[in-house]
């Protein structure tokens, strides 16, 4: 069987710029975070995000490698919105494609399945139809006639999820209580990619958890990275929750340029394991730090 | 505006709790379904409508469980008695199903019952970007939705709303026969008063005042022109139970008195 392991660096690799990148998880929870960061470290740019949003998508935002994003919603879960995304949308420097969250879920489906569309009422009636003009309406073939909107598949080039268990060939496990989309993302993607907490070996999968846990079968993946802590900030439930008093940092460093310099320095312009290592540090410590070094720059100033 | 709201009225029941209550009577006569609350007082609502008048209601944890009982707000997702799986993917078979009562906030509410919570101004470069549309348009057209809206002003309570995303009354109509099959806005809760659309054109009412509100206020306090009945009844007073429950099974720690402010 082959080996799909691959380092971030290798991952990144196989991404270009132009692309349409599906990214797994849900708001703030088991978000594939050490691939975005290898990302935000890349000359990656000009991306359309496709993704249940949270801190991802506001990160990829304020590194200035998005063009589009299609989204039903970005939020943090804790805090209803990510700054990022917040200027993106206000400054207008971003093409979007706000669709409801099912509609989402569908053009997923679509494109796993391979058809052009699928049929739903989501969207009728809302200014979800008068914000995407390309969206069309469907009639039913039947005695029903009703007129329903057709999702278009939502054809991903990449994808990208993080679950708890992996092997080297490419099956996952989620031990948290919610899958989301995962699967999904990377039916629909051409290029699939799962990093995970832990690398093991196929036959201690059953030791980890029941058989539904065992939800990503190596049919749907093309490389496998090892990231512990990898989807940090965000909850990776079952082996750590959302890390809040970091998530808070980001948000309140979002508003002010120099604490989102410091922010940068610290967490976003080194490699993984220096940011796990920065991550460990005491939570008072780190929050100190950091209203520390603004509060220094503000006196140089 | 003269009313306080935290204040108790003469029966000692506080506006928080006639909140509450108004958002447990939207969930009234609906049998088996799944009830789905956002915010403080919808939750309390719907485990008062659970363990009282609504019992064969289904609870979920906020999360990925339908529980059993009606767990007390802010309890550890450990302790509840979970009776079923509820993955997101799964729930939007219940959505689609219909088996679901909705109550959601609205950042701005309008005339016909359109809800907005994607942005504040022009959708493509907006003023304020809110968390996006979220599951609302398809909410709407496929199982009773009501609002909570816990700060009613002439802000929240618009003439039109910026960015349609809850489908109202009128835009459903405008769809088509598939929109409005299974198309139910119930009601709106304030933190003044009950709202519903029964009117011949479906244009938003006022259903009851809470105690210590009058017409007046909710009208200046609306950004249309709300249809007021000539006689307006009061927000009814919990019985005994009821109020015994919110504060002492629902709510021991009183978290409904930090969301009306």
């Amino acid at each position: 069987m082959a080996d799909k392991r691959l380092s971030l660096d290798e991952l990144v690799g196989e991404l270009r710029s132009g692309m349409s990148i599906g990214i797994g998880g849900w708001g703030s929870r088991r978000k594939p975070m050490a691939a975005v960061r290898a990302i935000l470290r890349s000359d990656l740019t000009d991306l359309t995000i496709v993704s249940y949003g949270g801190p991802d998508v506001g990160l990829l935002c304020s590194a200035g490698k998005v063009a589009k994003v299609i989204f039903g919603f970005v939020t943090l879960d804790s805090i209803p919105t990510d700054p990022h995304f917040k200027v993106a949308r206000q400054t207008g420097s971003i093409d979007c494609m706000e669709i409801d969250e099912g509609m989402f879920y569908l053009g997923l489906l679509a494109a796993s399945h391979r058809v052009p569309f699928l049929p739903t009422r989501a969207g009728l009636g809302s200014d979800v139809l008068r914000n995407n003009p390309s969206l069309r309406m469907i009639t039913s073939p039947y005695d029903d006639a009703e007129e329903l909107v057709a999702m278009p598949a939502l054809r991903l080039d990449a994808a990208l999820i993080h679950v708890n268990r992996a092997d080297a060939t490419g099956s996952g496990q989620i031990l948290g209580p919610d899958p989301f989309f995962d699967e999904l993302f990377l039916g629909a993607a051409e290029r699939r990619y799962m990093t995970t907490e832990r690398i093991i070996d196929t036959d201690q999968f059953a030791a980890e958890g029941p058989l539904q846990t065992m939800c990503i079968s190596r049919l749907l993946t093309d490389g496998v990275i090892e990231t512990p802590g990898g989807a940090h900030f965000t909850a990776c439930v079952h082996d750590y929750g959302r890390d809040e008093e970091f998530q808070r940092a980001y948000v309140s460093a979002a508003a002010d340029p120099d604490a989102w310099a410091t922010f940068r320095q610290r967490y976003l312009e080194v490699d993984e394991p220096d940011y796990q290592a920065a991550t460990q540090e005491a939570p008072s410590e780190r929050a100190g730090q950091l209203a520390g070094d603004a509060k220094e720059r503000e006196v140089a100033k | 505006m003269s009313a306080t709201h935290d204040a108790p009225d003469e029966s000692g029941v506080t506006r928080a709790e006639y909140c509450a209550l108004a958002c447990a009577e939207v969930f009234r006569g609906d049998g088996e379904v799944m009830a789905s609350a956002f915010g403080t007082a919808p939750a309390i609502g719907a485990r008062l409508a659970r363990l009282t008048f609504a019992p064969d209601l289904v609870l979920t944890d906020g999360d990925a469980a339908l529980v059993d009982g009606a767990p007390a707000i802010g309890a550890a997702l450990s302790s509840l008695v979970v009776e079923s799986h509820m993955p997101y993917r799964r729930v939007f078979d219940v959505v689609w199903s219909g088996r679901r009562n909705l109550i959601m906030m609205a950042s701005q509410i309008d005339r016909t019952g359109n809800q907005n919570i994607s942005a504040i101004g022009d959708w493509a470069r907006p003023k304020a970007q809110l968390v996006g549309v979220r599951g609302a348009p398809g909410n709407t057209l496929n199982h009773s939705t009501s609002y909570w809206v816990p700060n009613h002003s002439p802000r929240s309570f618009v003439e039109q709303v910026d960015v349609v995303s809850g489908v109202g009354y009128q835009r459903a109509a405008s769809a088509g026969p598939a929109a409005t099959r299974y198309h139910e806005i119930r009601r709106v809760v304030s933190n003044l008063g009950v709202f519903d659309f029964e009117t011949p054109d479906r244009v938003m009412r006022l259903r009851s005042v809470h105690p210590g509100v009058t017409v007046e206020e909710i009208v200046e306090a609306t950004g249309f022109d709300l249809a007021v009945p000539s006689v307006v009844p009061e927000t009814r007073l919990p019985t005994p139970l009821e109020i015994d429950l919110i504060r002492t099974v629902i709510d021991p720690r009183g978290l409904r008195d930090r969301e009306i402010r």
